[in-house]
C-alpha cells in the first residue's frame, strides 16, 4: 500500500513538473489579497483587476493568487511562496503587507513587486494607490445639495490616513455648497461586517442623517437606505443593483487598467518601480453613473468631476484645521506627503481621532 | 441499521498507533472524490497538499513558524482541559501577552543589550498569565462561568491592541499607519538557522514547553492532582486538593504559555505590533490540543500536522488554483476523520442490524469473537 | 418617539439571530451536549437561505432551506459525537471550520447579487397604530418566530414530560439510561433542533438583516450566541434578556458615537463584551441557583454499556 502510494505520489510530482514546464513560456503574474475574493468589496475589486488582465493578455500571461492572507507572518510566507513558484510580477494589495513584501523583495531581486497603499519602495518594488479622495469631494457636494436635514451619516472602518483623507475631502466638498453641513461619524472597527454596517446606518438615520456615506465594504448601508426611502453612495464597486432607488453614485475601484498597463510593461521590458498615485484623470478612480439625482445636481457633479480631471485638487486652500488653525493658505495645494499621513480633521468635522 | 460502540476493557495500543493512518487513508479517499468533483487531478492535489510543503527546506522553516504558536498554546490548554477547566480565551491571552511583552521595545527602544529579550519574554508570560487570571478570579470568587468570561475577554484584548497601535503606541514616523516602531535587533527573537529559512527560537520554546508539561503531567504530583481533580472533583477534594488553587494554576499556566507564544510571534515573525497579530491561533490551538489527545507530545505532532494543512492549502491555492475554501473543507474533513478514528482506541464499533439480535446471549458471544 | 421606536426595531433586528441561535444551543446543552459549531451551522444556514431564496425567487423557500440545511449540517456533529463518541469541543470547532469553508465554496456564485428580503408583517389598522403598531405588528416574520421559540422552549423544558426527560439526560446520562431512556436518540433530536435554529439564525442574516451573501457574513455571531447560553445559566427567558441587552449595548454604542461622545471607538466597541461579563458576574453569585441549572453532564461523551 505504502509503496503504491509513493509510486503514485512520484508520478504526480512528475506531472506537476510537466505542467509548470509547459507553462514556463507565459509570464506568471500573482496577487496576494487580504480578504476573501467573495467579499464583494476591496479584495473582490482587486481580483476583478486580475481577471481583466487574464482577459486582455491571457495568451501571454498566467495568473495566480492567494486570498485571505493574514497580515503578519502569513504574509511573508505568501510572498515567498509565490516568488519561489515562478511568479515574475507580484502585487500585494494591502497596507499591512508592506514590511513582509519589502523583505521578500530584497530576497528575490530578479522578481518585480508592487505594493498598494504603502510607502516603502525598493529597486524591484514599486507602490501604487488611487486618489479616492477626489471622488469623495464630489460625494460631499452631492450630499450637501440633496440633504434636507443638512446632516450626513458617515460609516468608517479604521482611523488610517486613507480614511481620514476621505472624510476631510467629503467635508470640503459639502462645505463648498453648504458651509454649515454636518457629518455624524461612526467607527465600526471592521472593514467588513454587513450586520454591523447595517446597524450603524440605522443608528445614523435615526439621529437625523438623511444621506449615508461609507468607507466600509459591504452593500448593507445602501440596502438600509433603500428600505427607508433615503439615499447613499456605493463603495468600491457600483452597488446600484442593491439599491436602484437609493444610490446617487459610487466610487469604483477599477484596478484593471493599471494592472494591464504594469503587466504590459513587464512584457515589453520597460517596467520600473514607480510611485503611482493617480485619480480621476488617469481613470484609476471611476465614478458610477449619477442616478436618482435632479439634472442640476447631476450637472454640478459632472462639472466638478471634469474640474478634478483637469488637474484641480480638492485640497486647495484656504482650508482650516478642526481647531480653527490655518492649514492651507489661499490657493495652496496640499502636498502628497501630508495627505498620505493625514491624521487631523479639517474644520467642521464632529469627531475626535485617536492620538 | 445503526452503529453501536462497545467499550474496550483497556485502550487499544494497536489502534492508538493505527488510527492516524486510517484517518489519513479515509481523508485521501474522500479528498480524491472532492477534488475529482472539482475537476482537479487528485494525485496532483495530494502531492501539492501533503508532500510539496515538506520537500523544500524553506517550507520546513515556515512549518516550524506556523506550528510553534499552535503547539505552545495547545500544550497549556491541555492542562486546563485535563483538569476540566474551559479556557476558550487563549487568543486573548496571546494578544495581551504580546502587548505586555512589547512594552520595552515600543516605549523604551533605547534599551538594548542581551537582557532585553529575556525581559520581554518574561513580561509576555506574565501578561498572558495575568490576563488569564481574570476568568480564574471571577470563577473562584463569583462562580462565573469561565467559558463566557474568557471568550469575551478575547474581543476586549483585540480592541485594546487596536486602540494602542492606532493611538498611543503608533510609530511617529510611520505616516500615521497603525503599527508600532520596528523592534530593534536586540528585541528580535533570533533565527535558528538564518542561512536556510526564518524559523526562530519560538519553535524551540514550543518543544521545551511540551516536554516540561509532559514531565509535569506524568511524573509529578501536580500532574496527578490535575488528573484527579479533572476526572472527579469530589475525589480530589477528599485527597485534600484545592479546586480553586487548581483553577488559578491551570489558567495562569496556559495563559503564560499563550502569552509567550504571543510575544514570540511578535518579536520573532512580525517584528512590531500591528492591529492583527494572530490568524486565530488561540482557537485553532483548541483543536490541536484535542487532536493531540491532550498529551503534550501528541500535541507537537498534531500542531505540525495542522500547520502542514495550512501550508498545503496555500500551495494548492497558488499552484493549482484550488480556492482556499476547498482547502478549509479539506482541513475540516481531515479533522473529522482523525477524531472519528480515535474512537477506535477506546471502543469497538458494531453495526447493529434492523432486527436486533436477542439481547441476552448476543453480546457475550461477540465479545469472544472479537 | 419615532426615534425610540426605530432604535427598538434596530435592537430587535440585531438581537434576533443571536437569540435564535442561542435558544437552539440551549436545548442542545440542556441535553448534555456542547456544540461549539454554532458559527459553522449559522453560516451554512445563511448561504442556503440566500441561495434558495435567490434561485427560486421566494424568500420563504430560502427560510425553509436555511432551517433544513442547518439541521442536516448538525447531523454530522451528531453522528461524530453521539454515535462515535468523539470529543465534543474538538468536533464542534471542526464543524465551524468546515462550515466556513463549505459555505464559501457553495456561495461563490452568489457574491455581488442582491437577494430576496422576507417582507415585514403588515396587518391593516394594527400595524398602523402609533408607537406599538410597528413594534408589535410590523416586524419581520423571523422576529415572531424567535419570540415564539423562547416561550415554546421554556414551556417544553419545564412543563412537558419530554422536556423533563431531556433535562434529566443532561443532568445525568447514566441515570437516565438506567431508567430506560434512549439517551442517544434524545440527544440526536436536540442537536438537530439546535442546528435548525442556528440555520434559521443564519437565514435571518441573509434574508432579513442584510439580504445578500458574502463569505463569513456571520462575523462571529455564533460565538456570541454560545456565550449567551452560558450567560443565561441555561434558562430561556434569560437568553431573551441577554440577547436584547447585548443588542441594546451594541446599538447604544453606535448611537453614542453618532452623538459625538469623545471616547475612543474601540472602548465603546468593547462595551457589549464587558457588559456581558459584568451582568453574568452579578447573576452567578448565587452559587446554588447556578449549579441547579447547569446540565451536569455537559460536554461528556456517553456510550451506553448495555
Amino acid at each position: 500500500m505504502k509503496k503504491l502510494l509513493i509510486a503514485l505520489m512520484t508520478s504526480a510530482a512528475a506531472m506537476s513538473v510537466a505542467v509548470s514546464a509547459e507553462a514556463a513560456e507565459k509570464l506568471k503574474v500573482c496577487w496576494v489579497y487580504v480578504g476573501p475574493i467573495g467579499d464583494f468589496g476591496y479584495s473582490y475589486q482587486h481580483d476583478q483587476g486580475r481577471l481583466a488582465v487574464e482577459k486582455k493578455l491571457g495568451d501571454k500571461v498566467e495568473t495566480a493568487y492567494l486570498e485571505n492572507v493574514a497580515e503578519g507572518p502569513d504574509a511573508e510566507r505568501a510572498f515567498e511562496r509565490l516568488a519561489r513558484q515562478g511568479c515574475k510580477l507580484i502585487f500585494g494589495t494591502s497596507f499591512g503587507f508592506m514590511d513582509a513584501e519589502v523583505k521578500v523583495a530584497n530576497k528575490f531581486p530578479d522578481i518585480k513587486f508592487e505594493h498598494a497603499t504603502g510607502y516603502k519602495t525598493a529597486p524591484n518594488l514599486g507602490i501604487y494607490n488611487a486618489r479616492f479622495y477626489e471622488g469623495r469631494y464630489i460625494l460631499g457636494q452631492i450630499a450637501a445639495k440633496q440633504s434636507k436635514s443638512g446632516v450626513a451619516g458617515y460609516i468608517v472602518s479604521f482611523p488610517i490616513p486613507e480614511v481620514v483623507m476621505g472624510i476631510n475631502s467629503f467635508m470640503l466638498g459639502a462645505q463648498s455648497i453648504n458651509p454649515n453641513f454636518k457629518a455624524k461619524i461612526v467607527w465600526v472597527n471592521s472593514w467588513f461586517d454587513p450586520g454591523k454596517e447595517a446597524d450603524a446606518a440605522k443608528a445614523l438615520f435615526d439621529q437625523g442623517a438623511d444621506i449615508i456615506v461609507q468607507h466600509t465594504d459591504s452593500t448593507a448601508p445602501l440596502q438600509v437606505a433603500q428600505e427607508r426611502g433615503l439615499h447613499g453612495f456605493g463603495q468600491a464597486s457600483d452597488m446600484i443593483k442593491f439599491a436602484p432607488k437609493s444610490q446617487y453614485t459610487a466610487i469604483v475601484d477599477d484596478w484593471g487598467p493599471y494592472y494591464i498597463e504594469r503587466v504590459e510593461k513587464v512584457l515589453d521590458g520597460s517596467w520600473k518601480p514607480e510611485d503611482r498615485w493617480e485619480g480621476i484623470k488617469a481613470g484609476a478612480v471611476f465614478m458610477a453613473p449619477y442616478t436618482n439625482l435632479p439634472d442640476d445636481v447631476k450637472a454640478m457633479a459632472e462639472a466638478t468631476q471634469k474640474k478634478i480631471a483637469d488637474g484641480w485638487n480638492p485640497f486647495t486652500g484656504p482650508v482650516a484645521k478642526q481647531d480653527g488653525s490655518a492649514w492651507l493658505k489661499d490657493g495652496e495645494v496640499a502636498d502628497d506627503k501630508t495627505l498620505l499621513g493625514m491624521n487631523f480633521y479639517v474644520k467642521g468635522v464632529d469627531d475626535k481621532l485617536p492620538q | 441499521m445503526r452503529l453501536e460502540l462497545v467499550k474496550r476493557p483497556q485502550r487499544s495500543m494497536l489502534f492508538s498507533a493505527l488510527s492516524p493512518f486510517i484517518a489519513f487513508a479515509l481523508t485521501v479517499v474522500a479528498g480524491a472524490i472532492l477534488f475529482a468533483l472539482l475537476g482537479i487531478n487528485p494525485l496532483t492535489a495530494f502531492y501539492t497538499y501533503f508532500i510539496s510543503p515538506i520537500t523544500e527546506v524553506w517550507q520546513l522553516h515556515e512549518l516550524a513558524i506556523k506550528a510553534a504558536p499552535l503547539i505552545l498554546i495547545a500544550v497549556g490548554l491541555s492542562v486546563c482541559f485535563r483538569s476540566n477547566i474551559w479556557n476558550i480565551g487563549a487568543e486573548g491571552q496571546f494578544v495581551f501577552g504580546a502587548i505586555v511583552g512589547s512594552v520595552v521595545p515600543v516605549l523604551y527602544p533605547e534599551m538594548q543589550g542581551p537582557f532585553v529579550l529575556p525581559l520581554m519574554l518574561l513580561m509576555g508570560m506574565v501578561g498572558g498569565a495575568v490576563y488569564a487570571a481574570i476568568p480564574a478570579f471571577l470563577k473562584t470568587r463569583f462562580n462565573t462561568n469561565e467559558i463566557l468570561t474568557s471568550l469575551m475577554l478575547v474581543y476586549v484584548a483585540q480592541l485594546f491592541l487596536d486602540w494602542l497601535v492606532r493611538g498611543p503606541w503608533r510609530d511617529p514616523k510611520g505616516f500615521n499607519f497603525p503599527q508600532t516602531v520596528q523592534f530593534n535587533p536586540s528585541a528580535v527573537l533570533p533565527e535558528l538557522m538564518p542561512m536556510s529559512g526564518r524559523a526562530n527560537l519560538g519553535f524551540v520554546f514550543a518543544l521545551v514547553a511540551a516536554v516540561l508539561v509532559w514531565i509535569l503531567m506524568s511524573r509529578m504530583l501536580k500532574g496527578f492532582e490535575i488528573r484527579v481533580l479533572g476526572s472527579s472533583p469530589r475525589a480530589g477534594r477528599f485527597a485534600g486538593f484545592s479546586f480553586n488553587r487548581m483553577v488559578f494554576f491551570a489558567f495562569m499556566l496556559s495563559g503564560a504559555l499563550a502569552g509567550l507564544a504571543g510575544i514570540s510571534e511578535v518579536s520573532g515573525a512580525i517584528g512590531q505590533l500591528q492591529p492583527s497579530i494572530s490568524p486565530g491561533y488561540g482557537f485553532t490551538a483548541i483543536i490541536v490540543a484535542f487532536l493531540g489527545r491532550l498529551n503534550p507530545l501528541g500535541i507537537v505532532a498534531a500542531g505540525l500536522v495542522l500547520g502542514l494543512t495550512y501550508l498545503g492549502g496555500e500551495a494548492a491555492q497558488s499552484v493549482l488554483g484550488i480556492s482556499d475554501k476547498v482547502a478549509r473543507v479539506f482541513q475540516g474533513m481531515l479533522l473529522f476523520f482523525v477524531l472519528g478514528c480515535d474512537t477506535l482506541i477506546h471502543y469497538r464499533i458494531r453495526l447493529v442490524g434492523l432486527a436486533p439480535a436477542p439481547k441476552l446471549d448476543a453480546s457475550p458471544k461477540l465479545e469472544e469473537a472479537n | 418617539m419615532d426615534m425610540t421606536v426605530s432604535i427598538l426595531l434596530t435592537i430587535a433586528t440585531a438581537a434576533t439571530p443571536l437569540l435564535i441561535a442561542a435558544i437552539g444551543e440551549l436545548v442542545v446543552e440542556r441535553s448534555g451536549v456542547l456544540n461549539l459549531g454554532v458559527e459553522g451551522m449559522m453560516v451554512m444556514g445563511a448561504v442556503a437561505g440566500f441561495g434558495a431564496g435567490f434561485l427560486t425567487g421566494s424568500p420563504w423557500i430560502g427560510l425553509v432551506a436555511a432551517i433544513v440545511v442547518g439541521a442536516l449540517f448538525s447531523l454530522l456533529f451528531a453522528v461524530m459525537t453521539l454515535s462515535l463518541a468523539t470529543n465534543q469541543v474538538a468536533t464542534g470547532l471542526s464543524l465551524t471550520l468546515l462550515g466556513l469553508g463549505l459555505s464559501g465554496m457553495m456561495g461563490t456564485g452568489f457574491v455581488g447579487l442582491p437577494g430576496e428580503r422576507l417582507p415585514n408583517l403588515y396587518i391593516p389598522v394594527l400595524t398602523d397604530l402609533p408607537v406599538v403598531g410597528k413594534l408589535l405588528f410590523g416586524q419581520d416574520p423571523i422576529f415572531y418566530i424567535s419570540i415564539a421559540l423562547v416561550f415554546g422552549v421554556s414551556w417544553f423544558l419545564f412543563k412537558t414530560r419530554t422536556g423533563l426527560t431531556l433535562r434529566s439526560i443532561g443532568d445525568s446520562h447514566t441515570s437516565a439510561h438506567a431508567l430506560g431512556i434512549q439517551v442517544i436518540k434524545y440527544r440526536y433530536l436536540a442537536v438537530m433542533f439546535g442546528g435548525a435554529c442556528a440555520g434559521l439564525a443564519g437565514g435571518h442574516l441573509s434574508l432579513v438583516y442584510t439580504p445578500q451573501w458574502v463569505e463569513n457574513m456571520t462575523a462571529g455571531r455564533g460565538w456570541i450566541a454560545l456565550a449567551l447560553v452560558v450567560f443565561s445559566s441555561w434558562r430561556p427567558l434569560r437568553v431573551l434578556a441577554g440577547a436584547y441587552i447585548f443588542g441594546a449595548v451594541w446599538i447604544g454604542q453606535l448611537h453614542a458615537q453618532a452623538f459625538g461622545i469623545p471616547v475612543p471607538s474601540q472602548f465603546l466597541s468593547s462595551l457589549p463584551y464587558l457588559a456581558t461579563i459584568v451582568v453574568l458576574v452579578i447573576i452567578s453569585r448565587n452559587k446554588r441557583l447556578t449549579m441547579m441549572n447547569t446540565p451536569a453532564s455537559l460536554g461528556q461523551a456517553f456510550v451506553p454499556d448495555r
